[in-house]
């Protein structure tokens, strides 16, 4: 049988803020494509480290190393241009951070305008009502489309990001707890949300809440210490875990 | 009781600063009011004379007027390209480290230097300099005066801009660069829009600054009471004519300096009212 090359891969992929401690150590695995995978994990596990070396934020701070590979498409973006890298790969934030002196229409072409692409009045149109759309955000704004995107309550802030993410038609969507910020309505329709984006888009989920990637994700990565302690079906992880670790963390003893 | 008598005490003292205010503007006004009786408030504003002749005393503001505008202005466009370049380097790309730390504490100390000391520099390197140069032949003038200006308020525009650029929230520039965004394109399309209207304020702050400078401008300017015709020529700015002349005009003359006092003083005032509000206004969310 023919092997399908996943799209995205982590080889050996260590991330250190210091020279003594790892954040992230030795993480191999590989994510398939148009799956939601939950990367679950105590706080300080490396789990929003690691989603974030994805998209080479990494690059923007100093002293932070990267080494091992992560592989898109086959392709190692640690040696890649990092504005190639994040226009195939999307990331929503924690908080839902609109540009604030942004109207709702632009901050959905932000990512064209911020890359100095050029489109017409048509294209722009056509791509704000898509990614709206596709968030279930244009019956909600479609009249006020000109309002600045700080107008929203937070939980359309967060759709409006995820919808200035598709609108570069990323291949991988990145988010770090998109709904840590969120009311429970807020955060099932965002939930509802992913289901549907996943035929478009692979995503890779940060997530403390458990219910949350039972819900949603079909594979899970459990992380402990910066270690990948374990990674498969999501149903399989929870009803029967196969390391003490992941145990422990999913019963609430640790 | 000892609270009562604290209270008491605080109240006083607060109460001071309102009436060492109103005091500055009441003398003002009542000093320079014979000015304005004699030559009318707006004939005052816009009149370009300014002699002494006795029986025939004629005085009028604008010259000065114009020499404060253009000096602070001049000083404000040679500010810009130096100040914003620094806010940027200590405020984003090298935010944090110890380079931009020394930095900004290089460009502090600028602000403590006296003004006097900025006027010799500017009296005998740089006008010997402009005069090299062929730009003046005497040197001094509106030019000479607005470049050590300008070297004066880059320290205020400079660190008050820095602090704003680096209140640009970490989530909205991490957002433009997960979209691809480049550095440049993030100062340009995030952090300049979201911070604009601050750093836009540090300026007027800095203007605030510039009008009122009494010293350097009165060493550098020329000292003539013409209307500057041009950037290199000699002229007098509001302050400089006042320190220039107060000590020697009695009566008239006194009073019309008074009176382009009272004028500076309003013009300040309201520029730093400006400057204020806008930094108030300023919300980085």
């Amino acid at each position: 049988m023919e092997s399908i090359t996943p799209i995205l891969e982590f080889k050996k992929t260590c991330i250190s803020y210091t020279k003594q401690t790892m954040a992230v150590k030795y993480v191999s695995t590989a994510i398939e494509k148009n799956t939601i995978t939950a990367i679950m994990g105590p706080s300080g596990c490396g789990k929003s480290t690691l989603l974030r070396a994805v998209n080479l934020m990494h690059n923007l701070y100093q002293n932070i190393r990267v080494d091992g590979e992560i592989l898109l498409n086959g392709e190692n973006i640690l040696s890649m241009e990092p504005i190639d890298v994040r226009r195939r790969v999307g990331m929503v934030f924690q908080r839902p951070a609109p540009f604030p002196t942004m109207s709702i229409y632009d901050n959905v072409l932000s990512g064209f305008t911020l890359n100095g692409i050029k489109l017409s009045k048509a294209e722009k149109d056509a791509t704000v009502e898509r990614c709206l759309r596709s968030v279930a955000l244009w019956d909600e704004v479609k009249d006020v489309l000109n309002k600045k995107g700080t107008f929203l309550s937070g939980g359309q802030q967060q759709r409006l990001c995820i919808a200035r993410a598709l609108a570069m038609k990323p291949d991988v969507l990145l988010m770090d707890e998109p709904t840590s910020a969120l009311d429970p309505i807020a955060t099932k329709h965002i939930e509802e949300l992913l289901l549907e984006l996943q035929k478009e888009v692979t995503i890779l989920i940060v997530t403390h809440n458990m219910g949350q990637a039972k819900r949603i994700s079909s594979k899970s990565m459990f992380m402990y210490l910066g270690e990948l302690v374990e990674y498969g079906d999501t149903e399989t992880m929870f009803t029967n875990p196969i390391d003490e670790r992941t145990k422990a963390y999913l019963t609430g003893k640790m | 009781m000892n609270d009562k008598l604290y209270r008491i005490t605080l109240f006083v003292a607060a109460l001071i600063m309102p009436i060492v205010c109103g005091g500055v503007v009441y003398a003002l006004v009542t000093d320079a009011y014979d000015a304005f009786e004699h030559f009318g408030f707006l004939k005052f504003l816009t009149s370009s004379e300014w002699s002494y002749t006795e029986g025939n005393e004629q005085y009028g503001a604008l010259p000065f007027i114009t020499g404060t505008l253009m000096t602070t202005l001049l000083a404000l466009i040679f500010c810009i390209p130096f100040s914003l370049p620094v806010a940027l380097f200590v405020g984003e790309y090298f935010k944090g480290t110890k380079v931009a730390s020394v930095l900004s504490t290089v460009t502090d100390l600028l602000a403590g230097i006296p003004s006097i000391i900025y006027g010799l520099w500017g009296f005998y390197t740089l006008r010997p300099i402009i005069m090299a140069l062929n730009i003046s032949p005497q040197g001094s003038g509106i030019l000479t005066a607005s470049l050590v200006l300008a070297i004066m308020i880059i320290p205020y525009a400079t660190s008050l801009s820095a602090e704003f650029i680096k209140m640009v929230p970490n989530d909205l520039k991490e957002g433009a660069y997960s979209l691809g965004a480049t550095r440049a394109e993030v100062v340009r399309k995030v952090i300049f829009p979201v911070a604009g209207s601050g750093i836009f304020s540090s300026y007027v702050l800095a203007i605030g600054r510039a009008l009122g400078e009494t010293m350097t401008v009165t060493m550098l300017i020329g000292n003539t009471n013409n209307i500057p015709n041009s950037i290199t020529s000699t002229g007098n700015s509001m302050a400089s004519i006042i320190a220039n002349q107060f000590g020697e005009a009695d009566d008239l003359r006194l009073s019309s300096l008074i009176a382009i006092g009272l004028v500076l003083f309003l013009i300040t005032a309201l520029i730093n009212m400006i400057g204020k509000i806008m930094i108030k206004r300023t919300r980085i969310a």
